[in-house]
């Protein structure tokens, strides 16, 4: 048991929170916010360079092979300052290229991505799905040489502005978790409409329709209907990396706290200095340490082999971070006072970010309820 | 990053296991299963068979006769000691005067004390408590006066000295410079409990387990060798004391085996034709409680881990005593909330509630006091506002 970074890390994590620093503090974010884009794709090139984008991709597409443990310490970093780029849509979506796509495919879609020349987009939510990636209501069926994609799509992050799209659609009438398959798109399909719309969080997304949206079969990531496994994982990946950055917000957000509780007075005094508010700034301290602990969780056991424990693990971190960071910032504005709910101040900007992670990839109750039904969880009663 | 255990002590863990399993004789196995108050008797009789395999003392050096466990087996077999229900040996001996000996006491004080300490055959409590002085310890009143003959006259009231009806001897802070300020005047002294002067009043817990005493000190001569440390030092002693093993403060493997007896107790319960561990509602809370403490759970690895590569106490550790006793006491209501009105059962005979369910009502009353010994958890949050968060 090691929590200690190697050196390798400790580098990583040394270059992440200096480019957080000096070029992507809070108010590149919020300048950013009213742009149609929202993010900067010069920014998105040269976290390519730096070898972010392609950390924990193969070597095969010029990634590094990394490990999830390591893309995590750079979300957390990212997360202390709200940085823009489509970092974690491009992650998720790029997990079922991982697991299912062929070397000609995975070289296709990830190669540009790993050098930041594209960003990627997985469209799997619909109007009746909520947090379950089997429930589509998308059609696709065999039409010529490839098939023909029918339905709609419902808040793709970066759905906006990403040059590649893997859309989830069933292929089949069986077996309703068994049938569905994954497309890769470019966003010019004839066919494909992608209308942006904008994300509490000063982010972008995208509501999509497919109507007769014609595509080859080299479109279809692995084999027909298979997809259920790898959209499950890329939720996982999704939540696990959503408590990587909300364990970086919950930090930066108790840090703005105390520095403001050290500065702000009132009856003469600092208002650091009144018990009740101390109190709770060590309340939001217990969450920020658990939150990180289960980030760390998360990150290590989404790449478990076992699918139970990968599950059990993502699933606590996601609670927690849905009880931790909810609490964290809430409390954050609380104790900003009037300050805390003004467009102005930074603190409302990580509230609302802290909601939309809490809101992705599973929330709370979805959460719970999973982990409740593992079979881990009753394991073992009997003796 | 690794968050498993090592081969090595992954081998240990089987060992502890393998030995819990032949070790605990039949009549304490038998109360273990239902989690029972374990009589004074009993944790002797365990303490001894523990002595004999050399894990009465994990946290003891070889050379004191310690089993010389680097920090995570010593983690280990505190965990597992914790999931079986083997009774909890007396902490005042073992863990806190024995180890603060080791590190403070004079070469006379080791040999006199500390053989004893781990064989059982003296029993220890602790003497800091005052009527009037609770988390602001520092007001105590018991004077320990210089007779100019080699002695200390020590006369006052300690209270909420835990088992002292069964101690011999206890530790405790006394004023020996009434003129200097508060935490200056004090110093660490080891008392004789069969001294002439001494009067142990046991009294209940809510719990309605007798496991707090009120120790009255009436011109009490003790030994001026019994002082630990420099004379006005006792502070800085209590200090020391406070920071032995803070890996096991989150008491992890307890509220583990809390919820795995709420897990049994909720399948074993019927209402409206399904288990309650099947009602969505309870299922959901019970699946929240267990979140949290395994949230807990990789603070408190993280914090080992640390300890065991020699790091100073990360931020992380600080949080292990809120957030655990918090964690047990929520174990407590959720298992009187499934037992619903068995609940109301007060120490009445065998298979008037079920066997799982008989002690939980005066564990969870007892459970209320995780909260506020060992410094409550305001004063907890005092600390951790000044120290760590700069606020003051």
């Amino acid at each position: 048991m090691n929590f200690d970074l190697t050196d390798e890390q400790k580098l990583l994590l040394d270059t992440v929170a200096s480019f957080v620093k000096k070029q992507s503090p809070v108010s590149r974010h919020r300048a950013l916010r009213d742009d149609a884009t929202g993010w900067s794709r010069e920014v998105w090139q040269k976290m390519g360079e730096y070898g972010w984008l392609g950390l924990a991709l193969p070597e095969e597409v010029g990634g590094l092979g990394g490990t999830f443990a390591d893309v995590a310490l750079i979300l957390e970093q990212l997360g202390t300052a709200l940085v823009p780029e489509p970092f974690l849509p491009s992650l998720v979506a790029a997990i079922p290229i991982l697991r299912l796509g062929t070397a000609e495919q995975q070289q296709t879609y990830l190669a540009p991505l790993a050098e930041g020349r594209t960003s990627l987009a997985l469209a799997h939510a619909e109007t009746r799905s909520r947090y379950d990636v089997s429930d589509v209501e998308t059609k696709a069926v065999k039409s010529g040489d490839g098939y023909r994609i029918d339905g709609s799509k419902r808040w793709v992050l970066n759905g906006h502005a990403a040059d590649t799209i893997v859309v989830s659609a069933r292929t089949g009438d069986g077996d309703p978790s068994g049938d569905i398959s994954l497309f890769v798109l470019d966003r010019e399909t004839p066919g494909l409409t992608i209308t942006p719309v904008k994300t509490m969080d000063g982010h972008h997304a995208a509501m999509l329709t497919l109507d007769a949206v014609q595509v080859g079969s080299d479109r279809l990531l692995g084999a027909e209907g298979s997809a259920t496994a790898a959209l499950e994982e890329a939720m996982d990946v999704g939540a696990a990396a959503a408590c990587a950055e909300g364990a970086g917000i919950t930090r930066a957000v108790l840090e703005m706290t105390t520095d403001y509780l050290q500065t702000r007075e009132q009856f003469g005094v600092k208002i650091g200095s009144f018990q009740a508010l101390q109190h709770r700034a060590v309340d939001m301290f217990v969450e920020v340490e658990l939150c990180k602990s289960t980030a760390i969780l998360a990150a290590i056991k989404v790449s478990d082999l076992d699918v139970v424990e990968r599950k059990s693990a993502v699933s606590a971190a996601k609670v927690q971070l849905a009880m931790g960071g909810r609490f964290v910032t809430q409390q954050a504005v609380q104790l900003h006072g009037g300050i805390g709910v003004t467009d102005e101040h930074d603190i409302g900007l990580y509230f609302k970010r802290m909601h939309v992670l809490n809101a992705l990839f599973g929330d709370e109750e979805h959460h719970v309820n999973r982990y409740a039904h593992l079979p881990s969880f009753t394991a073992g009663l009997s003796s | 990053m690794d968050l498993s255990f090592s081969p090595e002590h992954l081998a240990f863990r089987e060992e502890v296991r393998a030995f819990l399993r032949s070790a605990l004789p039949p009549h304490l196995r038998e109360k273990a299963e239902v989690d029972g108050n374990f009589e004074h008797d009993e944790i002797m009789e365990w303490h001894r068979i523990l002595a004999r395999q050399g894990w009465a003392a994990p946290n003891w050096p070889a050379e004191h006769g310690g089993p010389g466990l680097d920090v995570t087996r010593r983690f280990i077999l505190s965990e597992e000691l914790e999931l079986s229900g083997a009774p909890t040996l007396s902490v005042f001996g073992l863990s806190m005067v024995g180890p603060l000996l080791v590190q403070y006491g004079t070469d006379a004080q080791k040999q006199r004390f500390l053989p004893k300490i781990l064989a059982g055959d003296e029993v220890w409590c602790q003497g800091y408590s005052e009527p009037n002085a609770g988390s602001d310890l520092a007001s105590l009143k018991t004077r320990a006066e210089d007779d100019g003959q080699g002695n200390f006259v020590v006369t006052g009231q300690k209270t909420w000295t835990t088992y002292a009806q069964h101690a011999d001897w206890i530790f405790c802070l006394v004023r020996t410079d009434p003129t200097a300020k508060k935490q200056a005047g004090i110093s660490f002294l080891l008392i004789d409990l069969k001294s002439p002067g001494v009067t142990v009043k046991p009294f209940l817990t809510t719990g309605g387990t007798p496991a707090f005493c009120e120790t009255f000190f009436e011109n009490v001569v003790v030994p001026r060798e019994n002082l630990v440390g420099p004379l006005h030092g006792g502070w800085t002693m209590a200090k020391a004391l406070l920071g032995h093993e803070r890996t096991l403060i989150a008491a992890v493997g307890l509220s583990t085996r809390a919820i795995r007896r709420i897990k049994r107790i909720a399948a074993a319960t019927q209402a409206g034709g399904e288990s309650l561990l099947d009602d969505p509602g309870f299922r959901s809370k019970i699946a929240r409680l267990e979140i949290k403490l395994r949230a807990l759970q990789v603070a408190n690895y993280r914090s080992l881990a640390g300890a065991q590569l020699g790091h100073a106490p990360g931020p992380e550790s600080s949080i292990l005593k809120i957030r655990g006793s918090e964690i047990l006491q929520q174990s407590g209501e959720l298992a009187m909330e499934l037992m619903g009105m068995n609940s109301l059962t007060w120490f009445n005979d065998e298979g008037t509630v079920p066997a799982l369910e008989q002690w939980v009502p005066s564990t969870f009353n007892y459970l209320r006091a995780t909260t506020i010994y060992g410094g409550s958890n305001e004063i907890q949050k005092n600390i951790i506002a000044k120290l760590l968060l700069g606020l003051g």
